[in-house]
């Protein structure tokens, strides 16, 4: 019985998708532009070009570009996690002694999550070199790029981690602190490894966000991704190129959208069970 | 009386043998405009058990938060073995971490770390805190563990095991850190009927071990048995206090008997 019905549901499911998903082709196929579209932005021939690149013809792989893009992001997020996590600490802080770095703290949140990445990024990529600071000022666009990228997304990461903590019962405080754990050991052991563990999902939804923000680093001139596919269009007049670049970041964020999805259900599953006690 | 013998640690409490344990006097604390404790004056021997009762609210679990510092008090004063521990008559700065180590609470929530074994639990203070090596301190529990037929679920992790298991682990870690006294707050309040029992035969072996202990609790009977002395708490003052068998029996207070009356008629003693 149950059996016939899930049968049925997936059945039904399939034909809508079908039906959907062929009433979407259709419409794009029998397009009056749909061959334009399709020849500049759907070629095969070029995506496979702008994919392997050929410095010769004057434009580079869009494949070996997002290597950039790969270790920008890496690199972004393990400062990220850092930074994020002091500012955290520093802003859930109590006590008149850290009061300066406290508000420190929360003038860098405000204006760090108020500008624009694009500004932060042209601010460091042009303004550092400016300023003639001898190996400071003398690093790759790159570098300058996930420096902005850590600026920016620090802030956003810093309020999950502050969400996570004040998550954590002020019960458990009270236990670490009666045992005689100073404040900061009763963070360090008690309450940061409950809090981390409950913002995962949305740390994970942040860094989704993050490996597609590293394109913009492409707006000073260092050759990711999508800066490549810019240079291939440009080059050779069709857009096939940005379609390669979608697909590889598509090809990147989509098994961590997955990964946090699967975090998510299993944290409901383990709430749920926790409930049941 | 102020900060006389820091040394006053474990294994040299003879030396305190004429002063209190514990000593409370004139202890006031509010949260707002709303006054909880109003005025507390009370005295523990060593190795004596104190029950505290009374209905919610009396302020039985504040007067214990404030005696392990977890609440600041506004007025009176706390020693600990003769060194004043809160209030006005303190030095500059109590090293409350330090109280905190001599004093051991078991909530009525349990209050676990759901994220660390059950050995972990209890090692944790012990290392960070008293400065132990890890291997002390896993011997330390799992003695500890074993004696309260916990040793098979050291490598567990809270949620796996039952309420009273959970309450037991809790005392447990409290008693890791060899506290002079120990704080019991209600800690039978959120368990099923039938899990009780065993952690009261828990806090009876703690009683008969010498553990000087102050304990809120809404169980009557137990407190009758192992009470060396029993306080009756109303609206943020101790009304009333006895040894069991002539609180329980011979109330004085009206109060006292009027909230006796209630639970006699609930059928909880």
């Amino acid at each position: 019985m149950l059996g016939d019905r899930s049968r049925r549901g997936a059945a039904l499911s399939t034909a809508s998708t079908v039906v959907v998903l062929g009433a979407l082709a259709a419409a794009f196929l029998l397009a009056p532009g749909s061959g334009q579209v399709r020849h500049t932005f759907f070629n095969p021939a070029d995506m496979w070009r702008s994919f392997v690149g050929d410095p010769k013809a004057g434009y580079y792989s869009v494949g070996e570009a997002l290597w950039l893009n790969i270790r920008m992001f890496i690199a972004a997020e393990v400062l990220i996690l850092i930074v994020a996590l002091v500012v955290a600490v520093v802003r859930q802080s109590t006590g008149p002694v850290l009061l300066p770095l406290r508000a420190v703290a929360t003038v860098y949140v405000d204006v760090a999550r108020g500008v624009p990445l694009i500004l932060i990024i042209f601010a460091l990529g042009y303004g550092v070199p400016a300023l003639q600071l001898g190996a400071i000022s003398s690093q790759s666009v790159a570098v300058y790029g996930v420096a902005a990228l850590v600026l920016s997304y620090s802030a956003y990461v810093a309020e999950v981690y502050r969400a996570g903590i004040a998550s954590v019962h002020r019960s458990q405080v009270a236990a670490a602190r009666s045992l005689g754990l100073s404040q900061w050991t009763s963070m360090r052991y008690v309450i940061l490894p409950q809090a981390v563990r409950n913002v995962i999902p949305p740390l994970l939804n942040d860094f989704i966000s993050l490996q597609k923000d590293t394109a913009q680093v492409g707006l000073l001139g260092a050759i990711e991704a999508n800066k490549a596919a810019e240079i291939y269009s440009s080059t050779v007049f069709n857009y096939s190129s940005f379609v390669v670049a979608a697909i590889l970041f598509l090809l990147l964020t989509i098994p961590l959208a997955r990964f946090t999805d699967h975090l998510i259900r299993r944290d409901q599953a383990r709430r749920l069970a926790g409930a049941g006690q | 009386m102020a900060r006389t013998d820091e040394g006053a640690g474990p294994g040299t409490g003879e030396s305190a043998s004429t002063a209190q344990a514990l000593r409370i006097e004139g202890l006031r604390k509010s949260f707002g405009p709303q006054e909880v404790l109003r005025g507390i004056d009370l005295a523990v021997a060593p190795h004596e058990v104190v029950c505290l009762i009374g209905a919610s609210g009396s302020g039985k679990s504040t007067l214990l938060r404030c005696v392990n510092l977890l609440e600041r008090i506004d007025a009176g004063t706390i020693w600990l073995d003769g060194q004043a521990i809160a209030g006005s008559v303190t030095g500059a700065g109590v090293d409350e971490n330090m109280v905190r180590r001599h004093v051991g609470i078991v909530f009525q929530s349990f209050n676990l770390f759901p994220h660390m074994t059950v050995e972990r639990n209890v090692t944790l203070a012990p290392v960070k805190v008293l400065g132990l090596s890890r291997a002390e301190a896993v011997a330390r529990a799992t003695e500890l563990l074993d004696r309260f037929g916990l040793g098979e679920k050291r490598a567990d992790y809270p949620d796996r095991l039952s309420g009273g298991q959970q309450q037991r682990v809790a005392i447990v870690r409290a008693l890791a850190m060899q506290p002079r006294l120990m704080l019991l707050d209600e800690v039978t309040s959120a368990l099923d009927p039938e899990l009780v029992a065993d952690v009261l035969d828990v806090i009876r072996e703690l009683a008969e071990g010498g553990m000087t202990m102050l304990i809120a609790t809404h169980e009557m009977g137990f407190a009758r048995d192992i009470a060396s002395r029993v306080c009756f708490l109303s609206d943020g003052q101790i009304v009333e206090q006895a040894p069991p068998a002539r609180l329980f029996s011979q109330p004085a207070d009206e109060r006292t008997r009027r909230f006796l009356r209630r639970i006699i008629d609930a059928g909880r003693l």
